[in-house]
């Protein structure tokens, strides 16, 4: 277990709970985000509970052309890799998407636009490579659009169609990709929101995340009961679901 | 950030106040701009010391990375909202034990400084704070300051034992004990009424580094203050047997078991508490001859109950916990113990230590004498009575009562209590000119306000 994984998007709560995993199991890292102090923290943190080798460094979604250098120095720090787990997302505003387009750009960019600059160059370099994964969060927010965040939910459903394809893409290079649509988990995304039922713990969904990898598995929800939920919710008639206030 | 209007308790369930949650996940995000801050780290102060009712909750419990471990020296830092239970499963198995532990691991790094918290070697060790290499201080304003005994020594005194209220604690460093094992050698002495519980912890022929007592607190009479006293020891590597010996740093976690809702209130009642502590003194009072415990069940015994305090119903319980000073201590007590026996009131849990000297805080609660703990079942008015009672018993010897159980003290017994307080304010001014951190306990009190 000498490979490496790249996290992008390493200090939301998801990530940190699979890099924890990974870490326990023995595999180096690489965190990589905005905040590179924060970075620094959770790089130590691991380090001194799971004894591996943790490296970070800034990485900026947006920056699109940053992205094919930002993966060499990646790859020349840690050796070749053995996955990449896609945690970086933006929930926003939904009402202010509607009043304003700005708003609107951030979220269709940050979930799908910028997912893939940097995911099309992690499949390049993997599929050559001939193993190792990819996994990505989405959202059961993009199984069907609902008039409470259905931009939000129209990037992660993009976002989940692309990861579709690129697992039919890899799966003859023995590329596996995974898929993962979390329900509610206790994060900073969802802290304070009304109306939530059966909030996963971020840690228990990153070993989820981290025993799918292992499992070759193609989509999970997590919590696992949110693929019958969402099954109800998509089997909703359209004429029946525009009527109701979700 | 997001915030969370919500109804919260003390780990007592006494008093229920709501109050603004925030939840950063970082370290960064740990100071925010509110006109009322409070830092809350695990809940598990018992009152309202972790309550800002109408105010702001900062909840840091995921602010808890390990920032450095030095294996060789046993010096750790971390951030403020890293718990005993991490700490201990860290070290441990690495040979490294915590100074200071209090009776429960579920506790943050920041609580333990704030509370100031003390442990059965109080008599040799003294309290948390002589464990901390350093701390990093947020205050007011979102400034950082690092403090120690040697730099901002006056911000670390307000700090220590503060009650959180001089600023948020962002990051500790300690220093930790070397450990052979993971195993306690512990002894139990029964004893048949207060005054040999007493020569029991007095005597130095059996002063282990470790030691406490259970007290029975329905016990009346010639039996009043009847308990047993727990000694114990860091176990050698070599007094270890078979397997034990072989990895003695290693331990088989337990397996927790929760109250999964708050229990009837009747449950713990006088006479249910009268046979159970029967029952207990005539079991643990008997195991005279040396024997080998882990470290969990010497420590932490109550973990093993997640959310025992549901046990005590929906009204709660309030614990009340005061120092005495040596010279009359052993009156004090007996004085305490006869009032709760003549007043019929149940209580549960009676605890017995040993103090050493003033700790190192401006409001650090532990002076050279004894301390006694007791849980006692909420019952509103006769409760409070009771304890207000006890306060005269306390203030009459020169005792003081602890802060991080309190819910009920009342500002003119904590200015006879806290010499020190005069200085603690001068300090906290200086370091919070308008005030900002605050907590239902700082104003119950009256924290801030001079005489």
């Amino acid at each position: 277990m000498s490979g490496a994984i790249l996290i992008l998007g390493a200090t939301s709560a998801i990530a940190r709970g699979a890099a924890a995993a990974w870490a326990q199991r023995g595999y180096r890292l690489y965190l990589a985000g905005r905040d590179v102090e924060s970075l620094r923290r959770d790089a130590a943190d691991l380090t001194i509970r799971y004894g591996v080798a943790v490296h970070f460094g800034a990485f900026d979604a947006a920056a699109h052309d940053s992205h094919a250098a930002f993966l060499q120095r990646v790859t020349e720090e840690m050796g070749e890799l053995e996955g990449v787990l896609l945690a970086f997302g933006y929930l926003g505003s939904q009402a202010r998407a509607a009043a304003d387009f700005r708003e609107t750009l951030i979220i269709i960019n940050r979930n799908f636009v910028d997912a893939v600059s940097i995911l099309n160059l992690c499949a390049d370099q993997l599929e050559q490579r001939g193993r190792g994964f990819i996994a990505g969060i989405a959202s059961v927010a993009g199984d069907r659009g609902r008039q409470s965040n259905y931009t939000y939910g129209a990037a992660k459903g993009a976002f989940a169609l692309y990861l579709q394809g690129l697992r039919n893409r890899l799966f003859p290079a023995g590329v596996r990709v995974l898929t993962i649509k979390p329900g509610f988990v206790d994060t900073a995304m969802t802290f304070g929101m009304p109306g939530l039922f059966l909030v996963a713990a971020p840690q228990d969904v990153g070993a989820r995340i981290v025993t799918a990898v292992e499992r070759g598995r193609d989509v999970i929800y997590v919590p696992w009961f949110w693929r019958y939920i969402m099954l109800i919710i998509t089997c909703i008639p359209e004429r029946l679901f525009k009527r109701l206030k979700l | 950030m997001n915030t969370l209007p919500k109804d919260i308790s003390g780990w007592g369930r006494y008093p229920v106040q709501r109050c603004e949650l925030v939840r950063p996940e970082r370290h960064a995000e740990l100071w925010s701009e509110a006109p009322s801050l409070l830092a809350r780290g695990q809940g598990r102060s018992y009152g309202d010391a972790a309550l800002n009712a109408g105010g702001r909750v900062v909840l840091t419990e995921r602010v808890n990375r390990f920032l450095a471990f030095d294996r060789d020296k046993g010096i750790v830092r971390a951030e403020a909202g890293v718990t005993l239970a991490e700490l201990l499963a860290l070290t441990v198995p690495r040979g490294w034990f915590p100074l200071v532990t209090p009776g429960t691991r579920h506790v943050s790094l920041g609580g333990c400084v704030a509370a100031d918290v003390h442990g059965k070697n109080h008599h040799h060790d003294g309290a948390f704070g002589t464990s901390v290499r350093e701390l990093e201080l947020i205050t007011a304003g979102g400034r950082r300051l690092r403090c120690s005994a040697q730099e901002n020594v006056e911000a670390f005194r307000a700090t220590v034992g503060g009650m959180g209220l001089s600023g948020i604690i962002g990051e500790v460093e300690l220093q930790l004990r070397p450990i052979e094992s993971a195993y306690i050698r512990a002894r139990h002495q029964g004893a048949a009424n207060l005054e040999q519980l007493f020569a029991l912890l007095q005597d130095s022929d059996h002063d282990a580094r470790y030691s406490v007592a259970w007290v029975d607190l329905m016990s009346r009479g010639a039996a009043l203050g009847r308990g047993v006293v727990m000694n114990g020891d860091h176990a050698a590597a070599d007094e270890l047997s078979g397997g034990r010996r072989l990895t003695p740093l290693r331990l088989v976690p337990h397996k927790a078991h929760n109250i999964p809702f708050a229990m009837p209130g009747w449950l713990l009642n006088r006479f249910s508490i009268r046979a159970f502590n029967s029952r207990y003194f005539r079991r643990e009072g008997g195991r005279d001859a040396p024997f080998l415990v882990d470290y969990d069940t010497f420590f932490y015994p109550l973990d093993t109950l997640d959310n025992w305090n549901r046990l005590y119903g929906r009204r709660g319980f309030v614990q009340y916990q005061c120092v005495v000073p040596t010279a009359t201590a052993l009156a004090a007590l007996q004085q305490l113990l006869q009032r709760l026996a003549t007043s019929g009131h149940p209580a549960f849990l009676g605890v017995l230590k040993r103090m050493g000297a003033q700790g190192t805080g401006y409001l650090s609660f532990p002076m050279a004498g004894y301390t006694l703990a007791m849980d006692l079942p909420m019952q509103g008015a006769t409760t409070l009575a009771l304890l207000d009672s006890f306060d005269e018993v306390v203030l009459q010897h020169g005792g003081r009562v602890y802060l991080a159980k309190d819910a009920r003290l009342a500002p003119a017994s904590l200015r006879a209590m806290y010499p020190q307080l005069a200085e603690w304010q001068r300090v906290r001014r200086e370091l919070d000119p308008q005030g900002v951190f605050s907590s239902s306990l700082s104003r119950r009190l009256r924290m801030e306000e001079e005489a």
